[in-house]
Protein backbone atom coordinates (compact mmCIF):
# COMPACT_ATOMS: atom_id res chain seq x y z
CA UNK A 1 0.00 0.00 0.00
CA UNK A 2 1.45 3.31 -1.01
CA UNK A 3 0.83 6.78 0.27
CA UNK A 4 -0.29 9.83 -1.58
CA UNK A 5 0.11 13.56 -1.77
CA UNK A 6 -3.22 15.31 -2.31
CA UNK A 7 -3.12 18.45 -4.44
CA UNK A 8 -4.77 21.35 -2.59
CA UNK A 9 -3.51 24.06 -4.96
CA UNK A 10 -1.90 23.06 -8.23
CA UNK A 11 0.41 25.99 -8.98
CA UNK A 12 1.17 27.12 -12.50
CA UNK A 13 2.71 23.98 -13.93
CA UNK A 14 3.51 21.17 -11.49
CA UNK A 15 4.73 18.06 -13.27
CA UNK A 16 6.55 14.83 -12.52
CA UNK A 17 10.00 14.90 -14.14
CA UNK A 18 13.19 12.88 -14.08
CA UNK A 19 16.33 13.33 -16.19
CA UNK A 20 14.30 12.81 -19.37
CA UNK A 21 13.17 10.24 -21.87
CA UNK A 22 15.96 9.05 -24.14
CA UNK A 23 15.93 6.86 -27.23
CA UNK A 24 12.78 8.25 -28.85
CA UNK A 25 13.88 11.55 -30.33
CA UNK A 26 14.18 9.82 -33.71
CA UNK A 27 10.43 9.27 -33.44
CA UNK A 28 9.89 12.94 -32.71
CA UNK A 29 9.46 12.54 -28.96
CA UNK A 30 11.07 15.41 -27.00
CA UNK A 31 13.10 14.26 -24.01
CA UNK A 32 11.34 16.44 -21.43
CA UNK A 33 13.02 16.07 -17.99
CA UNK A 34 13.71 18.65 -15.28
CA UNK A 35 14.87 22.10 -16.26
CA UNK A 36 17.23 22.34 -13.29
CA UNK A 37 19.15 19.08 -13.08
CA UNK A 38 21.39 20.41 -10.28
CA UNK A 39 18.43 21.31 -8.07
CA UNK A 40 16.91 17.87 -8.71
CA UNK A 41 20.10 16.07 -7.71
CA UNK A 42 20.41 18.22 -4.58
CA UNK A 43 16.82 17.75 -3.40
CA UNK A 44 17.02 13.99 -3.99
CA UNK A 45 20.33 13.70 -2.15
CA UNK A 46 18.94 15.53 0.88
CA UNK A 47 16.03 13.08 1.26
CA UNK A 48 18.29 10.07 0.68
CA UNK A 49 17.23 9.27 -2.89
CA UNK A 50 19.43 8.54 -5.89
CA UNK A 51 20.20 11.92 -7.52
CA UNK A 52 18.23 11.15 -10.68
CA UNK A 53 15.03 9.87 -9.10
CA UNK A 54 11.79 11.43 -10.38
CA UNK A 55 10.66 14.59 -8.58
CA UNK A 56 7.98 17.25 -8.82
CA UNK A 57 8.95 20.33 -10.79
CA UNK A 58 6.95 23.50 -10.22
CA UNK A 59 6.91 26.53 -12.49
CA UNK A 60 6.49 30.15 -11.38
CA UNK A 61 3.98 29.43 -8.61
CA UNK A 62 4.35 26.34 -6.46
CA UNK A 63 1.71 23.83 -5.42
CA UNK A 64 0.18 23.19 -2.02
CA UNK A 65 0.06 19.51 -1.10
CA UNK A 66 -1.53 17.61 1.78
CA UNK A 67 0.11 14.51 3.18
CA UNK A 68 -2.13 11.47 2.63
CA UNK A 69 0.29 8.92 4.06
CA UNK A 70 1.46 8.03 7.57
CA UNK A 71 4.48 10.27 7.07
CA UNK A 72 6.63 11.65 4.26
CA UNK A 73 10.02 13.32 4.00
CA UNK A 74 10.52 16.02 1.40
CA UNK A 75 13.03 18.69 0.43
CA UNK A 76 12.83 21.48 -2.08
CA UNK A 77 15.64 23.03 -4.08
CA UNK A 78 15.64 26.00 -6.42
CA UNK A 79 16.99 29.52 -6.55
CA UNK A 80 15.16 31.48 -3.83
CA UNK A 81 12.77 28.60 -3.13
CA UNK A 82 11.33 27.56 0.22
CA UNK A 83 8.63 25.53 1.96
CA UNK A 84 5.81 26.64 4.23
CA UNK A 85 4.54 23.81 6.38
CA UNK A 86 1.27 23.81 8.31
CA UNK A 87 0.92 21.00 10.83
CA UNK A 88 -1.48 20.76 13.75
CA UNK A 89 -2.47 24.38 13.33
CA UNK A 90 1.08 25.76 13.40
CA UNK A 91 2.81 27.18 10.33
CA UNK A 92 6.57 27.24 9.93
CA UNK A 93 9.08 27.90 7.18
CA UNK A 94 11.57 25.33 6.00
CA UNK A 95 14.38 26.67 3.83
CA UNK A 96 15.35 25.15 0.53
CA UNK A 97 17.92 22.35 0.58
CA UNK A 98 16.71 21.02 3.93
CA UNK A 99 14.60 17.94 4.60
CA UNK A 100 11.45 17.88 6.67
CA UNK A 101 9.29 14.97 7.87
CA UNK A 102 5.56 15.53 7.81
CA UNK A 103 2.68 13.46 9.16
CA UNK A 104 -0.72 12.69 7.73
CA UNK A 105 -2.84 15.80 7.25
CA UNK A 106 0.08 18.25 7.19
CA UNK A 107 0.04 20.82 4.41
CA UNK A 108 3.05 21.83 2.43
CA UNK A 109 3.21 24.96 0.32
CA UNK A 110 6.12 25.14 -2.12
CA UNK A 111 7.36 28.63 -2.91
CA UNK A 112 9.19 29.14 -6.19
CA UNK A 113 11.85 31.84 -5.97
CA UNK A 114 10.80 35.35 -6.78
CA UNK A 115 12.88 35.66 -9.92
CA UNK A 116 13.12 31.98 -10.77
CA UNK A 117 11.13 29.95 -13.25
CA UNK A 118 11.26 26.57 -11.51
CA UNK A 119 11.79 24.71 -8.28
CA UNK A 120 12.06 21.03 -7.37
CA UNK A 121 10.36 19.01 -4.65
CA UNK A 122 11.87 15.60 -3.91
CA UNK A 123 9.99 12.97 -1.90
CA UNK A 124 11.85 10.25 0.03
CA UNK A 125 11.42 6.94 -1.83
CA UNK A 126 10.10 8.63 -4.94
CA UNK A 127 6.86 8.81 -6.86
CA UNK A 128 4.87 5.62 -7.52
CA UNK A 129 3.97 5.90 -11.20
CA UNK A 130 4.68 3.60 -14.13
CA UNK A 131 7.36 4.83 -16.52
CA UNK A 132 6.20 5.50 -20.09
CA UNK A 133 8.86 4.67 -22.68
CA UNK A 134 11.44 4.33 -19.93
CA UNK A 135 10.82 7.59 -18.10
CA UNK A 136 8.50 9.25 -15.61
CA UNK A 137 8.97 12.66 -17.23
CA UNK A 138 5.78 14.43 -18.24
CA UNK A 139 5.49 15.81 -21.75
CA UNK A 140 2.21 17.71 -21.52
CA UNK A 141 2.17 18.71 -25.20
CA UNK A 142 1.80 15.05 -26.21
CA UNK A 143 0.20 13.84 -22.95
CA UNK A 144 3.01 11.38 -22.28
CA UNK A 145 4.34 10.20 -18.92
CA UNK A 146 4.12 11.49 -15.38
CA UNK A 147 0.65 11.80 -13.87
CA UNK A 148 -1.78 11.08 -16.72
CA UNK A 149 0.50 12.97 -19.09
CA UNK A 150 -0.46 16.31 -17.60
CA UNK A 151 0.30 18.90 -14.94
CA UNK A 152 -1.20 18.21 -11.52
CA UNK A 153 -4.65 19.67 -10.81
CA UNK A 154 -6.57 20.37 -7.63
CA UNK A 155 -7.85 17.16 -6.06
CA UNK A 156 -5.32 14.86 -7.69
CA UNK A 157 -3.88 12.11 -5.50
CA UNK A 158 -0.24 11.65 -6.46
CA UNK A 159 0.91 8.16 -5.43
CA UNK A 160 4.24 8.01 -3.62
CA UNK A 161 6.31 4.90 -2.99
CA UNK A 162 6.55 5.05 0.81
CA UNK A 163 3.55 4.96 3.10
CA UNK A 164 5.77 6.14 5.95
CA UNK A 165 9.35 7.25 6.58
CA UNK A 166 11.63 6.67 9.56
CA UNK A 167 12.28 9.37 12.08
CA UNK A 168 15.88 10.55 11.88
CA UNK A 169 17.69 13.85 12.20
CA UNK A 170 16.73 16.11 9.31
CA UNK A 171 19.54 17.10 6.94
CA UNK A 172 20.55 20.09 4.92
CA UNK A 173 23.04 20.72 2.16
CA UNK A 174 24.95 23.81 3.29
CA UNK A 175 27.02 24.56 0.21
CA UNK A 176 24.46 24.22 -2.58
CA UNK A 177 25.29 26.93 -5.10
CA UNK A 178 22.41 27.70 -7.45
CA UNK A 179 23.67 31.12 -8.52
CA UNK A 180 23.14 31.99 -12.18
CA UNK A 181 26.56 32.55 -13.80
CA UNK A 182 27.28 36.16 -14.76
CA UNK A 183 27.92 34.97 -18.26
CA UNK A 184 26.20 31.89 -19.59
CA UNK A 185 28.80 29.82 -21.41
CA UNK A 186 28.19 28.77 -24.99
CA UNK A 187 29.78 26.56 -27.60
CA UNK A 188 29.43 28.12 -31.06
CA UNK A 189 27.47 26.25 -33.74
CA UNK A 190 26.32 24.08 -35.30
CA UNK A 191 25.18 26.83 -37.74
CA UNK A 192 27.31 29.81 -36.67
CA UNK A 193 28.33 30.07 -40.35
CA UNK A 194 24.74 31.15 -41.12
CA UNK A 195 25.37 34.39 -39.22
CA UNK A 196 27.37 37.51 -39.90
CA UNK A 197 30.53 38.06 -37.79
CA UNK A 198 28.72 41.10 -36.35
CA UNK A 199 25.87 38.85 -35.19
CA UNK A 200 28.27 36.70 -33.19
CA UNK A 201 30.00 39.69 -31.60
CA UNK A 202 26.58 41.22 -30.85
CA UNK A 203 25.45 38.05 -29.08
CA UNK A 204 28.62 38.03 -26.99
CA UNK A 205 28.71 41.72 -26.13
CA UNK A 206 25.00 42.40 -25.68
CA UNK A 207 22.53 41.89 -22.87
CA UNK A 208 19.46 39.76 -23.57
CA UNK A 209 16.33 39.86 -21.49
CA UNK A 210 14.21 36.82 -20.73
CA UNK A 211 10.72 37.57 -22.06
CA UNK A 212 7.44 36.23 -20.74
CA UNK A 213 7.63 33.56 -23.44
CA UNK A 214 9.63 31.32 -21.11
CA UNK A 215 8.48 27.81 -20.39
CA UNK A 216 9.68 24.22 -20.46
CA UNK A 217 10.08 24.32 -24.23
CA UNK A 218 12.39 27.30 -24.28
CA UNK A 219 13.15 30.89 -23.47
CA UNK A 220 12.57 33.63 -25.98
CA UNK A 221 15.07 36.45 -25.47
CA UNK A 222 14.82 40.13 -26.39
CA UNK A 223 17.86 42.19 -27.31
CA UNK A 224 19.90 43.38 -30.27
CA UNK A 225 18.81 41.46 -33.37
CA UNK A 226 21.23 38.89 -34.78
CA UNK A 227 21.72 39.15 -38.54
CA UNK A 228 21.64 36.09 -40.75
CA UNK A 229 24.34 35.79 -43.41
CA UNK A 230 22.41 33.43 -45.72
CA UNK A 231 18.75 33.42 -44.80
CA UNK A 232 16.95 32.02 -41.80
CA UNK A 233 15.77 28.70 -43.20
CA UNK A 234 17.91 25.60 -43.12
CA UNK A 235 17.05 22.07 -44.15
CA UNK A 236 15.78 20.69 -40.81
CA UNK A 237 18.33 19.08 -38.55
CA UNK A 238 18.54 17.95 -34.95
CA UNK A 239 18.16 20.18 -31.90
CA UNK A 240 20.32 19.73 -28.81
CA UNK A 241 19.50 20.78 -25.25
CA UNK A 242 20.41 24.46 -25.01
CA UNK A 243 20.41 25.06 -28.79
CA UNK A 244 20.03 28.77 -29.52
CA UNK A 245 17.95 29.11 -32.66
CA UNK A 246 17.43 32.43 -34.36
CA UNK A 247 14.28 32.85 -36.48
CA UNK A 248 13.71 35.61 -39.00
CA UNK A 249 13.23 38.42 -36.47
CA UNK A 250 16.81 37.94 -35.22
CA UNK A 251 15.75 37.37 -31.59
CA UNK A 252 17.37 34.26 -30.08
CA UNK A 253 15.41 31.40 -28.52
CA UNK A 254 17.16 29.01 -26.12
CA UNK A 255 15.58 25.57 -26.39
CA UNK A 256 15.11 23.57 -23.20
CA UNK A 257 13.68 20.27 -21.95
CA UNK A 258 10.45 20.08 -24.01
CA UNK A 259 12.14 21.37 -27.19
CA UNK A 260 11.14 19.91 -30.53
CA UNK A 261 13.57 17.22 -31.69
CA UNK A 262 14.33 18.83 -35.06
CA UNK A 263 13.96 22.29 -36.53
CA UNK A 264 14.51 24.47 -39.54
CA UNK A 265 16.01 27.65 -38.06
CA UNK A 266 19.78 28.10 -37.89
CA UNK A 267 21.33 27.65 -34.45
CA UNK A 268 24.09 30.13 -33.69
CA UNK A 269 25.35 28.44 -30.53
CA UNK A 270 24.52 25.90 -27.83
CA UNK A 271 24.55 26.48 -24.06
CA UNK A 272 27.27 24.42 -22.34
CA UNK A 273 25.67 21.62 -20.31
CA UNK A 274 27.23 22.96 -17.09
CA UNK A 275 25.12 26.12 -17.39
CA UNK A 276 21.92 24.58 -18.72
CA UNK A 277 20.40 24.02 -15.26
CA UNK A 278 20.79 27.74 -14.52
CA UNK A 279 18.33 28.48 -17.33
CA UNK A 280 15.73 26.71 -15.20
CA UNK A 281 16.24 29.47 -12.63
CA UNK A 282 15.84 32.65 -14.64
CA UNK A 283 12.40 34.14 -15.04
CA UNK A 284 10.97 36.90 -17.22
CA UNK A 285 12.93 40.13 -16.87
CA UNK A 286 16.24 38.44 -16.08
CA UNK A 287 19.20 39.81 -18.06
CA UNK A 288 21.56 37.32 -19.63
CA UNK A 289 25.05 37.75 -21.01
CA UNK A 290 27.07 35.14 -22.83
CA UNK A 291 30.61 34.04 -23.49
CA UNK A 292 32.03 31.42 -25.85
CA UNK A 293 34.13 28.49 -24.69
CA UNK A 294 35.51 25.44 -26.47
CA UNK A 295 33.87 22.01 -26.36
CA UNK A 296 36.88 20.80 -24.35
CA UNK A 297 36.42 23.59 -21.80
CA UNK A 298 32.69 22.79 -21.57
CA UNK A 299 33.54 19.14 -20.88
CA UNK A 300 35.99 20.10 -18.12
CA UNK A 301 33.46 22.41 -16.46
CA UNK A 302 30.79 19.73 -16.57
CA UNK A 303 33.13 17.17 -15.04
CA UNK A 304 34.06 19.61 -12.28
CA UNK A 305 30.35 20.18 -11.59
CA UNK A 306 29.80 16.41 -11.39
CA UNK A 307 32.64 16.11 -8.85
CA UNK A 308 30.97 18.72 -6.66
CA UNK A 309 27.65 16.84 -6.87
CA UNK A 310 29.37 13.54 -6.04
CA UNK A 311 30.61 15.13 -2.80
CA UNK A 312 27.19 16.24 -1.61
CA UNK A 313 26.27 13.05 0.21
CA UNK A 314 29.27 13.54 2.51
CA UNK A 315 28.68 17.23 3.07
CA UNK A 316 25.11 16.88 4.35
CA UNK A 317 24.82 18.19 7.90
CA UNK A 318 22.09 18.19 10.50
CA UNK A 319 19.47 20.83 9.93
CA UNK A 320 19.69 23.69 12.42
CA UNK A 321 17.27 23.53 15.34
CA UNK A 322 14.25 25.71 14.85
CA UNK A 323 14.85 29.16 16.23
CA UNK A 324 13.80 32.65 15.37
CA UNK A 325 17.30 33.22 14.05
CA UNK A 326 16.87 30.55 11.46
CA UNK A 327 13.67 32.13 10.30
CA UNK A 328 15.60 35.35 9.82
CA UNK A 329 18.23 33.52 7.83
CA UNK A 330 15.67 32.43 5.29
CA UNK A 331 16.28 34.21 2.10
CA UNK A 332 14.04 34.38 -0.84
CA UNK A 333 11.23 32.20 0.50
CA UNK A 334 9.05 34.97 -0.67
CA UNK A 335 5.50 36.05 -0.85
CA UNK A 336 2.99 35.12 -3.46
CA UNK A 337 2.77 38.73 -4.54
CA UNK A 338 6.41 38.67 -5.55
CA UNK A 339 5.91 35.56 -7.60
CA UNK A 340 2.90 37.08 -9.27
CA UNK A 341 4.95 40.15 -10.18
CA UNK A 342 7.58 37.99 -11.78
CA UNK A 343 4.95 36.11 -13.75
CA UNK A 344 2.97 39.09 -14.92
CA UNK A 345 5.93 41.36 -15.58
CA UNK A 346 5.38 45.06 -15.11
CA UNK B 1 31.85 11.15 -48.83
CA UNK B 2 33.51 13.19 -46.09
CA UNK B 3 30.88 14.59 -43.76
CA UNK B 4 31.40 17.55 -41.44
CA UNK B 5 31.48 17.05 -37.67
CA UNK B 6 29.73 19.97 -35.97
CA UNK B 7 29.57 20.17 -32.19
CA UNK B 8 26.22 21.22 -30.77
CA UNK B 9 27.33 22.04 -27.27
CA UNK B 10 29.05 19.34 -25.21
CA UNK B 11 26.20 16.81 -25.33
CA UNK B 12 25.49 16.45 -29.07
CA UNK B 13 27.63 15.98 -32.16
CA UNK B 14 26.21 16.52 -35.65
CA UNK B 15 27.48 14.45 -38.56
CA UNK B 16 26.43 16.53 -41.56
CA UNK B 17 26.49 15.03 -45.06
CA UNK B 18 25.09 18.01 -46.94
CA UNK B 19 22.44 20.68 -46.91
CA UNK B 20 19.81 19.30 -49.30
CA UNK B 21 16.78 17.04 -49.14
CA UNK B 22 17.50 14.09 -51.36
CA UNK B 23 17.42 10.33 -51.21
CA UNK B 24 21.18 9.89 -51.55
CA UNK B 25 21.99 12.01 -48.47
CA UNK B 26 19.09 10.47 -46.59
CA UNK B 27 20.35 6.94 -47.28
CA UNK B 28 23.82 7.86 -45.97
CA UNK B 29 22.27 9.34 -42.82
CA UNK B 30 19.97 6.37 -42.19
CA UNK B 31 22.73 3.83 -42.79
CA UNK B 32 25.04 5.66 -40.40
CA UNK B 33 22.24 5.82 -37.84
CA UNK B 34 21.88 2.07 -38.02
CA UNK B 35 25.64 1.60 -37.62
CA UNK B 36 25.83 3.95 -34.64
CA UNK B 37 23.04 2.02 -32.94
CA UNK B 38 24.75 -1.29 -33.62
CA UNK B 39 28.12 0.00 -32.39
CA UNK B 40 26.77 0.58 -28.87
CA UNK B 41 29.28 3.34 -28.10
CA UNK B 42 29.50 3.95 -24.35
CA UNK B 43 27.91 7.28 -23.45
CA UNK B 44 25.83 7.62 -26.63
CA UNK B 45 22.19 7.90 -25.60
CA UNK B 46 20.64 8.05 -29.05
CA UNK B 47 21.09 9.17 -32.65
CA UNK B 48 18.54 11.29 -34.49
CA UNK B 49 18.48 11.14 -38.28
CA UNK B 50 17.30 14.12 -40.32
CA UNK B 51 17.22 14.84 -44.06
CA UNK B 52 20.93 15.53 -44.27
CA UNK B 53 22.58 14.93 -40.92
CA UNK B 54 22.74 12.61 -37.94
CA UNK B 55 22.68 14.15 -34.47
CA UNK B 56 24.43 11.92 -31.94
CA UNK B 57 23.42 12.70 -28.35
CA UNK B 58 25.89 11.67 -25.65
CA UNK B 59 26.75 11.98 -21.97
CA UNK B 60 29.83 14.21 -21.66
CA UNK B 61 30.70 12.55 -18.34
CA UNK B 62 31.19 9.25 -20.19
CA UNK B 63 32.65 10.20 -23.57
CA UNK B 64 34.29 13.39 -24.86
CA UNK B 65 33.50 14.88 -28.26
CA UNK B 66 36.99 14.22 -29.63
CA UNK B 67 36.89 10.54 -28.66
CA UNK B 68 33.33 10.16 -29.92
CA UNK B 69 34.33 11.61 -33.28
CA UNK B 70 37.26 9.17 -33.48
CA UNK B 71 34.84 6.30 -32.84
CA UNK B 72 32.42 7.54 -35.52
CA UNK B 73 35.01 7.98 -38.29
CA UNK B 74 35.48 4.24 -38.98
CA UNK B 75 31.70 3.83 -39.18
CA UNK B 76 31.65 6.37 -42.02
CA UNK B 77 34.67 5.11 -43.99
CA UNK B 78 32.92 2.64 -46.26
CA UNK B 79 29.40 3.94 -45.73
CA UNK B 80 27.05 3.07 -48.58
CA UNK B 81 24.09 5.03 -49.86
CA UNK B 82 21.96 2.00 -50.54
CA UNK B 83 18.36 2.62 -49.61
CA UNK B 84 17.08 0.89 -46.50
CA UNK B 85 14.10 -1.35 -47.09
CA UNK B 86 11.48 -0.26 -44.60
CA UNK B 87 7.86 -1.20 -44.08
CA UNK B 88 5.47 -0.24 -46.87
CA UNK B 89 2.19 1.35 -45.77
CA UNK B 90 -1.15 2.33 -47.30
CA UNK B 91 -2.64 5.38 -45.61
CA UNK B 92 -6.37 5.82 -46.33
CA UNK B 93 -6.99 9.55 -46.56
CA UNK B 94 -10.11 11.63 -47.08
CA UNK B 95 -9.39 14.57 -49.40
CA UNK B 96 -12.97 15.95 -49.20
CA UNK B 97 -14.55 19.03 -47.67
CA UNK B 98 -13.46 22.44 -46.43
CA UNK B 99 -12.98 21.06 -42.92
CA UNK B 100 -10.65 18.23 -44.01
CA UNK B 101 -8.99 19.88 -47.03
CA UNK B 102 -9.17 23.66 -46.50
CA UNK B 103 -6.18 24.37 -48.76
CA UNK B 104 -6.92 21.92 -51.58
CA UNK B 105 -8.46 24.57 -53.85
CA UNK B 106 -5.54 26.98 -53.30
CA UNK B 107 -3.00 24.24 -53.93
CA UNK B 108 -4.82 23.29 -57.12
CA UNK B 109 -4.84 26.91 -58.28
CA UNK B 110 -1.13 27.31 -57.55
CA UNK B 111 -0.34 24.09 -59.40
CA UNK B 112 -2.58 24.89 -62.35
CA UNK B 113 -4.56 21.70 -61.76
CA UNK B 114 -8.07 20.96 -60.65
CA UNK B 115 -8.51 19.53 -57.12
CA UNK B 116 -9.17 16.01 -58.37
CA UNK B 117 -5.89 16.08 -60.27
CA UNK B 118 -4.03 17.22 -57.12
CA UNK B 119 -5.52 14.28 -55.22
CA UNK B 120 -4.67 11.84 -58.00
CA UNK B 121 -1.11 13.17 -58.19
CA UNK B 122 -0.61 13.04 -54.44
CA UNK B 123 -2.04 9.55 -54.11
CA UNK B 124 0.13 8.24 -56.95
CA UNK B 125 3.45 8.93 -55.19
CA UNK B 126 5.22 6.36 -53.09
CA UNK B 127 6.42 8.65 -50.30
CA UNK B 128 9.71 7.90 -48.53
CA UNK B 129 9.80 8.68 -44.81
CA UNK B 130 12.93 10.83 -44.51
CA UNK B 131 12.72 11.74 -40.87
CA UNK B 132 10.41 12.15 -37.91
CA UNK B 133 10.42 15.32 -35.92
CA UNK B 134 8.65 18.40 -34.59
CA UNK B 135 5.94 16.33 -32.87
CA UNK B 136 5.93 12.70 -31.69
CA UNK B 137 5.35 10.49 -34.72
CA UNK B 138 5.27 13.37 -37.21
CA UNK B 139 6.91 12.13 -40.40
CA UNK B 140 8.41 14.17 -43.22
CA UNK B 141 7.74 12.25 -46.42
CA UNK B 142 8.71 12.92 -50.03
CA UNK B 143 9.19 13.65 -52.72
CA UNK B 144 6.38 15.61 -54.31
CA UNK B 145 6.58 16.51 -58.00
CA UNK B 146 7.56 20.10 -58.80
CA UNK B 147 3.93 21.07 -59.49
CA UNK B 148 3.04 20.40 -55.83
CA UNK B 149 6.28 21.72 -54.31
CA UNK B 150 4.94 24.88 -52.67
CA UNK B 151 6.59 26.95 -49.94
CA UNK B 152 4.93 27.06 -46.52
CA UNK B 153 1.84 29.23 -46.08
CA UNK B 154 2.72 32.86 -45.43
CA UNK B 155 0.65 32.84 -42.28
CA UNK B 156 0.73 29.65 -40.19
CA UNK B 157 -2.47 28.42 -38.56
CA UNK B 158 -2.70 28.57 -34.77
CA UNK B 159 -4.40 25.20 -34.72
CA UNK B 160 -4.20 22.38 -37.23
CA UNK B 161 -6.36 19.36 -36.40
CA UNK B 162 -4.75 16.02 -35.62
CA UNK B 163 -4.72 13.78 -38.69
CA UNK B 164 -4.38 16.65 -41.15
CA UNK B 165 -2.42 15.64 -44.26
CA UNK B 166 -0.44 18.64 -45.41
CA UNK B 167 2.15 19.54 -48.02
CA UNK B 168 4.99 22.09 -48.30
CA UNK B 169 8.68 22.26 -49.31
CA UNK B 170 8.25 19.23 -51.58
CA UNK B 171 7.14 17.03 -48.70
CA UNK B 172 4.00 15.60 -47.12
CA UNK B 173 3.40 15.43 -43.39
CA UNK B 174 0.55 14.34 -41.14
CA UNK B 175 0.02 16.18 -37.87
CA UNK B 176 -0.27 13.50 -35.15
CA UNK B 177 -1.69 15.98 -32.61
CA UNK B 178 -3.58 19.25 -32.76
CA UNK B 179 -0.81 21.82 -33.15
CA UNK B 180 0.16 25.08 -34.84
CA UNK B 181 1.18 24.50 -38.43
CA UNK B 182 2.15 26.33 -41.59
CA UNK B 183 1.69 23.68 -44.28
CA UNK B 184 -1.11 23.42 -46.86
CA UNK B 185 -3.79 21.02 -45.63
CA UNK B 186 -5.19 18.80 -48.37
CA UNK B 187 -6.82 15.93 -46.47
CA UNK B 188 -7.39 14.04 -43.26
CA UNK B 189 -6.22 10.57 -42.24
CA UNK B 190 -7.36 8.45 -39.30
CA UNK B 191 -4.10 6.50 -39.17
CA UNK B 192 -2.90 6.37 -35.53
CA UNK B 193 0.61 7.76 -35.92
CA UNK B 194 1.56 7.79 -32.27
CA UNK B 195 0.17 5.70 -29.43
CA UNK B 196 2.13 4.98 -26.25
CA UNK B 197 -0.04 1.91 -25.57
CA UNK B 198 1.70 0.18 -28.49
CA UNK B 199 5.04 -1.48 -27.96
CA UNK B 200 6.41 0.82 -30.65
CA UNK B 201 4.59 4.09 -30.10
CA UNK B 202 5.52 5.76 -33.39
CA UNK B 203 3.97 4.01 -36.39
CA UNK B 204 6.54 5.15 -38.94
CA UNK B 205 10.32 4.75 -39.02
CA UNK B 206 12.66 6.64 -41.38
CA UNK B 207 13.11 4.46 -44.46
CA UNK B 208 9.47 3.31 -44.51
CA UNK B 209 7.33 4.17 -47.53
CA UNK B 210 3.78 5.47 -47.56
CA UNK B 211 1.20 5.45 -50.33
CA UNK B 212 -1.86 7.62 -49.71
CA UNK B 213 -5.18 6.17 -50.84
CA UNK B 214 -8.19 8.42 -51.41
CA UNK B 215 -11.19 7.26 -49.38
CA UNK B 216 -14.66 8.62 -48.67
CA UNK B 217 -15.64 10.45 -45.51
CA UNK B 218 -17.60 7.33 -44.43
CA UNK B 219 -14.47 5.18 -44.56
CA UNK B 220 -12.54 7.83 -42.66
CA UNK B 221 -15.23 7.93 -39.98
CA UNK B 222 -15.30 4.14 -39.66
CA UNK B 223 -11.55 4.15 -39.14
CA UNK B 224 -11.81 6.96 -36.62
CA UNK B 225 -14.48 5.05 -34.70
CA UNK B 226 -12.33 1.90 -34.68
CA UNK B 227 -9.50 3.98 -33.28
CA UNK B 228 -11.70 5.37 -30.56
CA UNK B 229 -12.93 1.96 -29.37
CA UNK B 230 -9.48 0.36 -29.62
CA UNK B 231 -10.30 -2.09 -32.43
CA UNK B 232 -8.14 -0.45 -35.10
CA UNK B 233 -5.65 -3.00 -36.46
CA UNK B 234 -2.56 -1.26 -37.81
CA UNK B 235 -1.56 -4.44 -39.67
CA UNK B 236 -4.34 -3.66 -42.14
CA UNK B 237 -2.27 -0.66 -43.26
CA UNK B 238 0.81 -2.73 -44.09
CA UNK B 239 1.68 -3.79 -47.61
CA UNK B 240 3.21 -7.27 -47.72
CA UNK B 241 4.79 -8.25 -50.99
Amino acid sequence: MSGHLRVVAAGLGTTVQDTGRFGYQRFGVPTAGVLDRVAMAAANTIVGNAPDMAVLEMLYLGATLEVAAESVRVACAGLGAGLEVTEEGATRQIPAAESVRLKRGARLRVMVGRNAISCILAVEGGIALQPVMGSLSTLTRAQIGGFEGRALAVGDLLPIVQEEVEERPELRLPDLDLAVPERIRLVLGPQDDYFTPEAISTLLSGTYEVTRAADRMGIRLAGAALGHAKGFNIVSDGIAPGSIQVPGDGQPIILLADRQTTGGYPKIATVASVDLPALGRVGPGAKLQFEVISVEAAEELRRAQARVEAGWRDSLEPAAPETGLREAALYGANLISGVADAWMGD
Amino acid sequence: MAPRFLPSGDTSLVVEFGDRMDRHLSALVLNLCRRVEAAGIAGVSEAVPTFRSLMVHYDPLVVRARDLQALLVPLIDDLQAEALVGQRWYFPTCYEGDDFAPDLADVAAAAGLDPAEVVATHAAIEHLVYMIGFLPGQAYMGDLPKTLALPRRTSPRIKVSAGSVAIAIGQTTIYPFDSPGGWHIIGRSAVPLFDTRREKAALLTPGDTVQFVSVSREVFEDMQAARADGTFDIDTLKVFE
